[in-house]
């Protein structure tokens, strides 16, 4: 692995293992500490990024998995912190402690990327990350709110 | 243990835990100056509020040269109109970096866009830190309104000079003074020079807004950091950085005080990016806040740490706790609530009234041990500074805790340094609940910053988390009473059993303190002429802590079902019955039933029944209570209230539970009385969020131990509720009040579960007294 493409930028990555989860990789070796470590065995969602627009669990992917995937991270998903999801979560007022957030906000900009119009069940079944704060009800109002902003 | 010690409340044992193991200095150590004032800019005016209230009037240059003005919460407005305010509690998603703040902002008039909030190191002087017991707002409203309306007056009061009036005749708002009736105005840049030359006006003279002049108080708004937290850039402990720094884990005998028998620190090293692999040593005497011991591996990265840990093949000396087994521990308590115990509270004659009521009542309510998991799990970062000798001179840390003092007072002692030469940063908290109060991680990372000279973080997995929690107790309460003709209770009998939170700083505590037992049990509010409340033993065999809600997840658990069931046998509506039962509109007597009231006084914080039968009747009435009858098999509604952290709490829940047995909770209403609310918004994200973590612990909450040892390792054996397992909604009702600040955060728990398992009854008729819910088979039809 000489280099992955991460917010449209090829990085080096040379002296890393291959078999290194890209979660520490973004965060120890390239400074990205937005994605965040919650359970390391995808049980929790805190880590979530997209390779090639798919929501993708950083935790359990090395980055000999990736290849010329291209990436991105909240540090990525937009130029001004105004993604229609961000926008959303903040009209809400969604965050609490604000750590799980992240995740959410990228498993959202997937889902509805290929799920335009999603009914109550499919957030439900799509926004399965953990927030031990408890801002699901929110998430999901921002979710709708988002939807409608990004049609 | 002796009764003065099962006397101290959980601050006064964090308090005398300080006081025995600080380090001592022969000479004073000098007032340190330059952080304090470090952003400030020359010729601000600085109000300088110390915990007792008081405030004082300086300027930079005072500060620097006078040694006797401790730095204290403060305000300063500067030359350029900017206001700094000192943030000094944690945030970990309460909102209160941002509520405190526009507390003081409200006061002062400021318009908040000239606001900066400077988060506050780890400082004795600033009063109290330790961010929990949903005391935040309670403890500092009246500090920070203090503090803005200091430097108001004195503002106005050099707009009043500057125009020769009396300073009656002005008035402020958005940081401007205006002359009333005619249009000049004076802004507060423009002032700052000469207020900073008057004096502070005394407390007397103060003046203060009236709640109608509110412009910030009780009224919503966002949080503080909200963008950094949507972009990624907010700082969490994980995230803290010191230059230079090197990653470390550690592991530590899944069994509490076991020590390390063998292990292969040439396979760690091995590891590509494996710096060292350092054994810290066993906590000595009972655990507080020290580390747990075990082995570091130090590494250049996180991946790294984790490889070499996965290396070291350690094989543990496990100890006296390694036959801790909570299926047999639960027996075993249940079996002791059966017989008499230490009576904490007692009226008339209970066992008495019990035996000669018409009909008697009996159950035994039962809650696992749970952990805290919050998101973020402990993380902190310590660099150590040594003379040329390896003396340790002092300790830096940036840590996501909530309370930077008990840091300070834990790495002081592990570094053989006074408290004051460590300083210690507050990150944003990736949430805390209780955990983060508990610095034993900041210990780990100082004890290895020592070791390899260098910044070292420390970064505890899920799996180290889950292991290694303090945990919320495990706990047995039994519960009965005698009814009268009428259905009402003539005797109330309850015995609890669960290890006390004080066995974490004291190795004799073993049985429940009385400031444990007054959260739900001894402050029983019913009107029952006779009530008797006792206690049995019960040993810790894990590290014991606070979990939000504390003893309210069990006591009121158990209460709140106990009520329900009574009204079931006098065959009485629940809500009437609680309702009549409750009594009189009056204050308890909380002198005379010598309950600590977590605290606050009496008089600013009266045990009020007529507060708590309110939200009783506006919850009912919220969510149509009338049409619980009328609902069908598998449906039901369940109803309770409590009074906690200072605030009430009345539940009204919702509940399908299907021919199959599978429970949904489909919409919540709460209504809440807390008194004066500051960050309205903040309130009912906070109910909304005890609400899904009331979800999470009735539900699914348990850790069970073997050997010694918990044995979910991760969320896919610790259950917590998702999205899916919210409701259709929660509806929350707060009680416009100018009463003294209650509690929120905690508040939202206690009448929660059994509202949701009262509701389980409603559905079903089947009554759920040991939690969690999923390991019943609630399946009918």
């Amino acid at each position: 692995m000489a280099t992955l493409n991460v917010n449209g930028q090829q990085r080096d990555v040379s002296d890393v293992p291959p078999a290194t989860p890209l979660l520490w990789v973004l965060r120890d070796h390239l400074g990205l500490t937005g994605t965040k470590y919650g359970c390391g065995v995808s049980e929790c969602g805190a880590c979530t990024i997209h390779v090639d627009g798919e929501a993708v669990q950083s935790c359990v992917t090395a980055i000999s998995d990736i290849g010329e995937g291209k990436i991105v991270t909240i540090e990525g998903l937009s130029a001004n912190g105004d993604h229609p999801v961000q926008q959303a979560w903040k009209e809400h007022n969604v965050p609490q402690c604000g750590y799980c957030q992240v995740g959410q906000m990228m498993t959202c900009a997937a889902m509805l990327a290929a799920n335009p119009d999603p009914t109550d069940d499919d957030i439900s079944e799509g926004m399965w990350n953990i927030c031990r704060c408890g801002t699901y009800n929110r998430i999901r109002d921002a979710v709708k709110t988002a939807a409608k902003e990004m049609k | 243990m002796s009764s003065s010690s099962q006397d101290l409340t959980l601050r006064e044992m964090i308090e005398r835990s300080r006081l025995e193991t600080e380090v001592k200095t022969k000479t004073s150590t000098p007032v340190k100056r330059r952080d304090f004032l470090k952003g400030i800019a020359a010729g601000s005016l600085i109000i300088l509020c110390s915990p007792d209230g008081t405030t004082t009037a300086a300027r930079t240059k005072d500060l620097a040269n006078n040694q006797n003005l401790s730095p204290s919460l403060f305000v300063a407005v500067e030359p350029d109109g900017t206001v700094q305010v000192l943030a000094h509690r944690s945030e970990m998603g309460t909102g209160i970096r941002t509520a405190l703040p526009r507390v003081l902002a409200d006061e002062l008039s400021a318009d908040w866009d000239k606001v900066v909030i400077r988060q506050a190191k780890g400082d004795r002087r600033l009063g109290d830190q330790n961010t929990d017991g949903s005391n935040s707002i309670r403890f500092f409203y009246k500090t920070m309104r203090t503090a803005g309306a200091t430097a108001r007056n004195m503002l106005e009061q050099a707009a009043a000079n500057r125009w020769e009036v009396d300073v009656k005749d002005v008035s402020t708002s958005n940081h401007t003074v205006y002359l009333n009736g005619v249009k000049k105005k004076l802004e507060f840049h423009q002032l700052v020079e000469d207020a900073r030359k008057l004096e502070a006006p005394k407390a007397e003279d103060l003046r203060f807004k009236s709640p109608q002049e509110f412009q910030y108080i009780g009224k919503k708004f966002p949080i503080a950091d909200m963008d950094a937290i949507l972009t990624g850039e907010a700082i969490f402990g994980i995230d803290a950085h010191i230059e230079g720094q090197v990653h470390a884990v550690v592991a530590r005998c899944p069994v509490v005080g076991g020590v390390v028998e063998s292990y292969d620190s040439d396979a760690a090293k091995a590891v590509k990016g494996v710096i060292d692999v350092i054994e810290l040593p066993r906590f000595q005497g009972a655990p507080v806040f020290q580390q747990l011991g075990g082995i570091a591996v130090v590494a250049e990265n996180t991946w790294a740490a984790l490889q070499g840990r996965e290396a070291l093949k350690v094989r543990w000396n496990e100890g006296p706790n390694a036959d801790y087994d909570t299926e047999e521990f639960m027996a075993a308590l249940t079996a002791t609530v059966q017989a008499n115990g230490q009576v904490m509270r007692a009226e008339g004659d209970a066992a008495t009234a019990i035996a000669d009521a018409p009909k008697a009542v009996q159950a035994t309510y039962t809650v696992p041990h749970l952990s805290h998991a919050p998101m973020e799990t402990t993380c902190a970062v310590a660099d150590v500074k040594t003379d040329e000798a390896g003396k340790v001179i002092s300790c830096y840390l940036k840590a996501a805790t909530q309370n930077p003092q008990a840091v300070q007072q834990a790495v002081g002692p592990a570094m053989g340094i006074p408290n004051d030469e460590v300083y210690c940063d507050v990150t944003l908290l990736g949430a805390g609940f209780g955990r983060k109060s508990k610095p034993d991680y900041c210990v780990e990372a100082a004890l290895l910053s020592r070791r390899v000279k260098r910044p070292v973080h420390v970064t505890w997995t899920r799996e180290d988390d889950f292991q290694h929690d303090y945990f919320h107790t495990i706990s047995a309460v039994h519960c009965e009473a005698g009814l009268n003709e009428d259905g009402s209770p003539a005797g109330w009998l309850m015995r609890a059993a669960y290890p006390s939170i004080s066995s974490t700083f004291n190795l004799q505590a073993q049985s429940p303190a009385s400031w444990e037992a007054e959260m739900g049990l001894t402050d029983l509010p019913y009107d029952v002429p006779n009530v008797q409340v006792e206690v049995g033993q019960a040993k810790a065999h894990t590290r014991i802590g606070w979990l939000r809600a504390v003893c309210h997840i069990f006591q009121n658990f158990a209460v709140s079902s106990f009520a329900d069931e009574l009204a079931h046998a006098a065959g009485r509506d629940p809500y009437e019955y609680l309702l009549s039962t409750l009594g009189e509109d009056r204050e308890l007597d909380l002198a005379k039933l010598k309950l600590g009231n977590r605290g606050a006084s009496a008089q600013d914080y009266p045990y009020d029944i007529g507060r708590l039968k309110n939200v009783l009747t506006r919850v009912a009435t919220e969510s149509k209570w009338s049409r619980h009858n009328d609902l069908p098999r598998g449906k039901g509604l369940g109803i309770a209230c409590c009074r906690s952290f200072l605030g009430y709490t009345g539940h009204v829940v919702e509940v399908s539970v299907s021919p199959q047995g599978s429970v949904s909770v489909d919409n919540v209403w709460v209504s809440i009385d807390a008194g004066t609310i500051v960050s309205l918004d903040r309130v009912l994200a906070q109910v909304e969020g005890a609400t899904i973590m009331g979800i999470s612990q009735a539900m699914y909450g348990e850790m069970p131990m073997k050997k010694g040892r918990a044995i979910h390792s991760n969320f896919d054996g610790f259950q917590v509720a998702k999205i899916s397992d919210s409701p259709n909604s929660i509806n929350i009702d707060i009680v416009k009040s100018e009463a003294a600040p209650g509690g929120v955060g905690e508040t939202g728990i206690g009448s929660f579960a059994p509202a949701l398992c009262n509701a389980i009854f409603a559905a079903t008729g089947e009554r759920v007294r040991n939690l969690p819910i999923k390991n019943h088979d609630l399946s009918w039809g």
